[in-house]
């Protein structure tokens, strides 16, 4: 019953203390307590003491007080007859046990001993995951991609299990955290002796070997109600409550469960994160502070994962084309290195393409799959290299000649899902590896048009209504085939450039975040891309054909109303009903007045030096320190959650060479600081940005990191170099 | 032994009763056999307002021809004395409320130096909802604001009481469309005092109206402030092992009995007797230690904050002196029987009143003083430890007790269903929308000779909960349950039915929840608008499925806490006959017109099968109402809803009813 588990969570709550308390002595010892501490890039501090009680920890002496804190949540084990109610306490034994292990581990990475490191094998976990992993996570977080978020504590009874268990996960989806162990056997270990690849582009990241890693899950867990929420550190009905509602996640354990096992699922529980053991435990039933169960238990390791999905409340849709290997996109990330490879496609070994066509209904036979090219079985089945056309014919009633990007740019998508298979590139460069392990599944080259031809439809349903496939062989046929998609290609693009905010009438909105960010909109234009740099106005046009109901819905602009910013009237009463009263009105063009929200997944953070009379850009991932004196990190906190900050915006790298780029403040004249990789990443459209705006020579005019880091140093290369925003009227 | 009636359910009481019984001393239990309630005054028909009666109002069809001298009908009169009851018990418990106010005003100030300020947190909150600004004051001037606000609140002569705010929003606009709301607290009981005086109103809808009225300022004025005021001074109750019994008198120990109702002098004396001076003075006097013992609602204060052991309730208090082995019963107001004071010219027994309203032939008065409390405290004590030593062996010496866990504060009600940072009342909401628990009954109010004691609040509690229905008590209803041994976490794997069972294994707690003393009763009110305001139950108290019970109630302040939540939406059941069951008319105001216009209704019942069977029907029909789950014993379980990125999205909508509005 569940007094067991009070009990035992009771008890492990003060083991973790004490352990803590141990370490924290010894360590204010070697360093004194004024030394300073951060987790790896988080912008959070110890997030789940940051998260639940508002306090800053950043000394020793920090860790002391947030340790005398986690004191009183202790509470005393309850009697074995005519005992005092034990859930509250129980529960704030497990918050008491979070805090502690936050702690401890925050005194590791101090002693140098996080990530840790497996003694037998060398291998390292993941440890502590920064604002960046979480960051780049958005928008799978968001479309379904990763629904949900399962830690698995322990080990399986064999090493099979374990595999069976976090295939099941990964060809659902599911992102699988790897924590503890039972008597120093864990799923890692059994992980890798299968020779199971792990890490982030694969859904399966080992935090580390003890339970008290699994804190670095729950860590993640409550930062996105701080990073996409919009959740303040100190609220912790708000952050419990997104945690419970929108973080999917839940907890597998994996055989034996010992006190500190307990106490750690304790806290979870606090989140609204129920545990589903494989061993026969008490469990908990009655709902409420979970959605459903708090604890159950399936004996069954065939059935465990279905089970944990219910009991969390998880919808999972998996679409899975025909073929004999397993499918998802927690394979995407899957590496297939040359020895593993028995036959590739393109890249540099041979010619290749993948073009999608718009044709009339009856032009194209659904389901027909034609492979042209003399022998090309045999010539399959001995490996190595083969040129490979792909056409992918659609037609469809609500089909239009816009879509075809779209659908093509799934083509890497459909194909890189497979396990065992890999793509990269697109239109005329694609790259596609088959692994022997897949060729021994008995994987063949039909199978790549199989694909093709049920991701399309399962994609584009609505506006899909049949597709044909066809593979070309021979070189020949590829090449000439290859010339006519560039045709049509620049065509496209061509009609793509000339699509501006001016001569559309209808914006879409993007409310795909609403899931993490409640109060967030982003408004697409056809000339400013979503802010996660996923979605276009075209993507969000055909999104909202296939789906009417769904998370892109139009916009019709309605009156410009001023000029200058681009504020519209239609947009205005869109948003004040879309994002629930949060924001009332916005400007398109300016970086100044009612900018932009955000929901914590963009690309980049534009952000206002006023002493510069410009604007910085820092994009996902770069560590160091810019000029306004905010790491990316901490500058994303201001940003995120759905307000509007004036002087701060989050966008799409891609925006930045837009023409409505700040149009209203002097466009991209403004710009005098950004990373280099950055500067990389847009060289050629802000060149010819900057040319239009008269300043060809404008990208070396932009200081970047390796120029300076701070405002002063900056001021004097600006003014070195003759900058053009110093002559600009002032933004403030 | 087979005719013999059964007097006590209560074991220990009815073994003493049988030994007062055998060595010739009387009881209330022999005088309600003996004096027979007079029909015409028991039913509402007697009217005795002015000195051209008493007028009573019998014959054939008296509903329309009998009539007064006045020509007061039966209905007009029947009205007129159930308004009175209600005003009579508003001003017992809102004059306990306000001494309870200058209690907390004198210890802000520094006048009544032994109080202290021991919740802030309350204090705070409450501060708030009564719109007092708290930055940067220390607690004592804001108890000195709250202190003062509240006492103005009882002779407020225009506006709404402070408190009706704390009520769901739906429930207060049902209030003031019916002119219920009421402006103060005095106003209301003088005002009723007033129609029901010679010759001013006449009309028994708008006699019955009017007690829902002043009711109201009894469940949301005094009852509440009384609970507020209370937890800020000596602590919000939390759970606590304690026992049930008067077998709790002990041999070898000075044995005090706190009895009454306002707990400022309880609370010193609990204080008093742990210190060493006492404790050496009871040594010295031959005594082992200082043994207190609480009795009535004074018990339920102590016991609930300091886990002081329960000897029972009201009609427990003869048998307390009986024992022979209480060196003093100390008593203060409300629900004290003149009897004690005669059965303890038998015994040693010293009966000690201690207010200037409550005075008593044959008691020593030791004069309580807040401003001096302790010294008053252990004034009480040494006169008991001096007693010790006259002690005989005369008396029914009983050591059976029962154990209790008691001290379900609505705050810790909260807490314990999520620690300190999940603390809600959705897992309840969720365990009744599961149809895990059925419903909620509320067994609370008096004990009544005239009815073997508590047998049927047993029987009731033990019934529901079997059927699922959780049980929260107060008074001596509460008292009844803890004798019986219902209020231990044990019962609800023993007795409870599988559902309501799960959800107390989960939290820890006994099906049967121990709220506190009858003035807490205002804790039930709290939970009810929290379960509201949780969300998934509807938007009102009335919608809730959930009824109030009294089954064997006697005191006016019982009617007054009846009408109280009848006016706040809930199905009410009193045992016994009824004080209006003369009138068709007025019955037909309390059980149609009543519920018409508030949602609650008030009914007299004496077959405890008969209260069983209607008290599950109404929790069905709430179910029903409110689209729930059908109850099925041991069939429960939540729709599962899996959630899709598009209904995350959406999530806001489904979120709202988690949101407290």
């Amino acid at each position: 019953m569940s007094k067991i588990i009070a009990s035992a969570a009771i008890r492990g709550s003060h083991r973790v203390f004490r352990q803590t308390e141990e370490l924290l002595q010894k360590v204010i010892a070697e360093k004194g307590e004024d030394h300073h501490f951060e987790f790896p890039d988080t912008a959070y501090h110890l997030p789940m003491i940051y998260a639940i009680t508002g306090f800053e920890v950043k000394t020793l002496k920090d860790m002391k007080e947030a340790l005398r804190m986690t004191q009183d949540l202790l509470h005393d084990e309850p009697d074995d007859r005519l005992w005092s109610p034990y859930l509250g306490e129980a529960l704030d034994s497990g918050m008491a046990t979070l805090f502690a292990e936050e702690i401890w581990l925050a005194l590791r990475y101090i002693e140098g001993l996080e990530p840790a490191k497996d003694p037998e094998t060398g291998y390292v976990y993941n440890g502590f995951i920064t604002d960046t992993i979480q960051r780049n996570l958005g928008i799978q977080l968001v479309d379904g991609r990763m629904p949900g978020f399962a830690a698995i504590i322990g080990a399986a009874p064999d090493d099979d299990t374990a595999v069976k268990i976090v295939r099941e996960l990964q060809q659902k989806n599911i992102l699988v955290f790897l924590s503890g162990n039972v008597k120093g056997e864990s799923v890692t270990k059994q992980l890798l002796r299968k020779k199971v690849e792990l890490g982030w582009d694969v859904y399966v990241v080992p935090l580390g070997p003890d339970t008290e890693h699994t804190l670095y899950a729950l860590d993640w867990a409550i930062r996105a109600s701080l990073i996409f929420g919009g959740m303040s550190g100190g609220d912790f009905k708000g952050n419990l409550r997104y945690t419970k509602e929108r973080v999917f996640a839940y907890a597998l354990v994996l055989g034996e469960l010992d006190d500190v096992k307990w106490a750690t699922g304790a806290g979870a529980i606090n989140l609204g994160f129920p545990a589903i053991c494989d061993t026969d435990v008490p469990v908990i039933h009655p709902t409420g502070v979970c959605t459903y169960e708090e604890v159950e238990k399936e004996l069954d390791h065939d059935k465990i994962v279905q089970r944990a999905i219910e009991v969390r409340g998880l919808k999972v849709l998996v679409e899975k084309p025909p073929i004999p290997i397993a499918y998802g996109p927690a394979f995407e990330g899957e590496r297939i290195r040359k020895e593993e490879t028995f036959i590739e496609f393109g890249g540099t070994k041979s010619a290749a393409f993948e073009w999608c066509r718009l044709r009339e209904a009856e032009e194209v036979e659904d389901g027909k799959i034609e492979i042209v090219g003399e022998n090309w079985k045999e010539r399959y089945e001995q490996g190595g290299t083969m040129p490979l056309g792909i056409v992918v014919d659609v037609t469809g009633r609500k089909m239009q000649a816009d879509f075809l990007p779209i659908i093509e740019r799934r083509l890497h998508h459909n194909i890189n899902e497979g396990q065992g298979i890999w793509h990269m590139g697109q239109r005329d460069i694609p790259w596609i590896r088959i692994s022997h392990s897949a060729k021994q599944a008995g994987f063949s080259l039909e199978d790549i048009a199989k694909i093709h031809h049920a991701m399309t439809h399962k994609r584009f349903s609505s506006i899909v209504d049949k597709v044909q496939v066809t593979l070309y062989t021979e070189e020949e046929d590829v090449i000439r085939l290859r010339d006519e998609a560039r045709a049509d290609w620049k065509a496209r693009d061509e009609r793509l450039a000339a699509l501006t905010d001016e001569t559309v009438d209808t914006f879409y909105s993007c409310l795909l975040c609403q899931s993490f960010a409640p109060s967030h909109v982003c408004v697409i234009t056809p000339e400013r891309l979503g802010l996660c740099g996923a979605y276009n106005w075209l993507d969000t046009k055909a999104a909202y054909e296939i789906d009417p109901t769904g998370g892109n819905q139009p916009i019709a602009k309605g009156e410009l109303i001023d000029t200058r910013y681009g504020r519209y009237t239609g947009v205005d009463e869109y948003l004040k009903q879309a994002s629930g009263g949060a924001v009332e009105t916005l400007n398109l063009y300016t970086i100044m007045e009612n900018p932009m929200t955000s929901c914590g997944c963009f690309e980049c953070i534009l952000a206002i030096i006023p002493e510069a009379n410009g604007v910085m850009i820092v994009q996902r991932g770069h560590t160091g320190m810019t000029p306004i004196g905010m790491k990316f990190s901490t500058l994303a906190g201001t940003v995120g959650g759905g307000v509007q900050t004036p002087g701060f915006m989050g966008i799409g790298v891609n925006f930045i060479t837009s023409r409505k780029f700040l149009a209203g403040d002097g466009g991209i004249k403004r710009v005098v600081w950004m990373t280099k990789a950055l500067k990389e990443r847009v060289r050629e459209g802000f060149q010819r940005a900057a040319a239009e705006a008269g300043v060809p020579d404008l990208l070396d005019k932009v200081a970047d990191e390796t120029i300076c880091e701070d405002s002063e140093k900056l001021l004097e290369y600006l003014t070195e170099v003759g900058h053009p925003a110093l002559e600009m009227e002032p933004m403030i | 032994m087979a005719d013999k009636t059964i007097k006590s359910a209560d074991r220990v009481a009815e073994e003493i009763i049988e030994w007062a019984e055998g060595h010739g001393l009387e009881t209330a239990f022999d005088r309600a056999e003996r004096l027979h309630p007079c029909p015409i005054g028991h039913s509402g028909a007697c009217c005795k307002i002015c000195f051209m009666g008493p007028c009573r109002l019998v014959g054939p069809d008296a509903e329309e021809k009998a009539a007064g001298v006045c020509g007061a009908t039966l209905p007009v009169v029947s009205a007129r004395n159930f308004l009175r009851m209600v005003a009579a018990g508003t001003a017992a418990h809102s004059d306990h409320a306000r001494d309870m106010a200058f209690t907390l005003l004198e210890a802000a100030t520094g006048e009544a130096p032994d109080f202290k300020i021991k919740d802030e947190v309350k204090l705070r909150k409450l501060a708030g909802i009564l719109d007092i600004p708290t930055d940067g004051k220390t607690k004592e001037i804001i108890a000195k604001e709250v202190a003062e606000k509240i006492i103005s609140q009882f002779g407020q002569q225009k506006g709404e009481l402070a408190f009706i705010r704390r009520a769901p929003k739906k429930r207060q606009e049902v209030w003031r469309k019916w002119g219920l709301v009421p402006r103060g607290i005095d106003r209301e009981v003088a005002e009723a005092m007033h129609r029901t005086n010679m010759g001013v109103d006449q009309d028994p809808e708008n006699l019955m109206m009017a007690a829902l009225k002043v009711s109201l300022a009894d469940g949301w004025g005094g009852c509440m402030f009384s609970t507020d005021i209370t937890d800020i001074l000596f602590g919000t109750p939390r759970p606590r092992r304690s026992q049930a019994s008067i077998g709790i008198m002990k041999e070898d120990e000075v044995n005090v009995v706190v009895h009454g109702h306002e707990p400022t002098l309880a609370e010193m004396v609990v204080e008093a007797a742990q210190e060493k001076e006492m404790l050496d003075y009871a040594k010295q006097k031959g005594a082992k230690g200082i043994n207190l013992v609480g009795m009535c609602c004074t018990a339920n204060e102590v016991l609930m904050r300091h886990g002081i052991p329960t000897a029972g309730g009201f009609l427990n208090q003869e048998l307390a002196v009986m024992t022979g082995l209480a060196e003093a019963v100390m008593v203060d107001v409300q629900c004290i029987m003149p009897a004690i004071a005669q059965a303890a010219k038998k015994f040693h027994t010293k009966i000690i009143t201690t207010s200037h309203k409550g005075k008593m032939i044959d008691a020593v008065h030791v004069q309580y003083d807040e401003h001096r409390a302790k010294e008053v405290a252990r004034q009480v004590l040494r006169l008991a430890i001096d007693n010790f030593a006259n002690r005989t062996a005369e008396g029914s010496r009983v050591h059976e007790t029962t154990p209790v866990i008691a001290g379900f504060s609505h705050e810790y009600i909260d807490y314990m269903q999520g620690g300190r940072f999940r603390a809600s009342f959705r897992p309840l909401n969720d365990a009744i929308m599961a149809g895990r628990i059925r419903g909620v009954a509320g067994i609370v109010g008096c004990n009544n000779p005239r009815i073997a004691q508590d047998s049927i609040h047993d029987y009731l509690a033990e019934e529901f909960i079997k059927n699922d229905v959780l049980v929260v008590s107060t008074g001596c209803g509460a008292a009844a349950c803890a004798k019986a041994g219902f209020m231990t976490p044990e019962t609800a794997l023993e007795k409870a039915g599988p559902g309501l069972r799960e959800v107390c294994e989960a939290i820890g707690i006994p099906p049967i929840l121990h709220l506190g003393a009858c003035v807490d009763n205002s804790r039930i009110l709290t939970v009810a608008t929290h379960m509201v305001n949780e969300g998934g139950l509807g938007d009102d108290i009335s919608d809730l499925p959930a009824v109030g019970i009294a089954p064997e109630w006697m005191s006016e302040k019982a009617l007054a806490i009846g009408c109280y939540f009848v006016a706040s939406g809930m199905y009410v059941i009193f045992g016994s006959e009824s004080p209006v069951e003369a009138s068709e008319t007025v019955k037909h105001i309390k059980r149609n017109v009543w519920e018409e216009r508030v949602g609650g209704k008030l009914e007299f019942v004496a077959d405890p099968d008969e209260i069983l069977k209607k008290s599950l029907e109404h929790i069905d029909k709430k179910r029903d109402a409110l689209k729930l789950r059908k109850y099925e014993p041991g069939r429960f379980g939540v729709e599962r809803k899996l959630m899709s990125m598009a209904d995350r999205r959406k999530l806001e909508a489904i979120a709202k009813p988690h949101e407290i509005k």
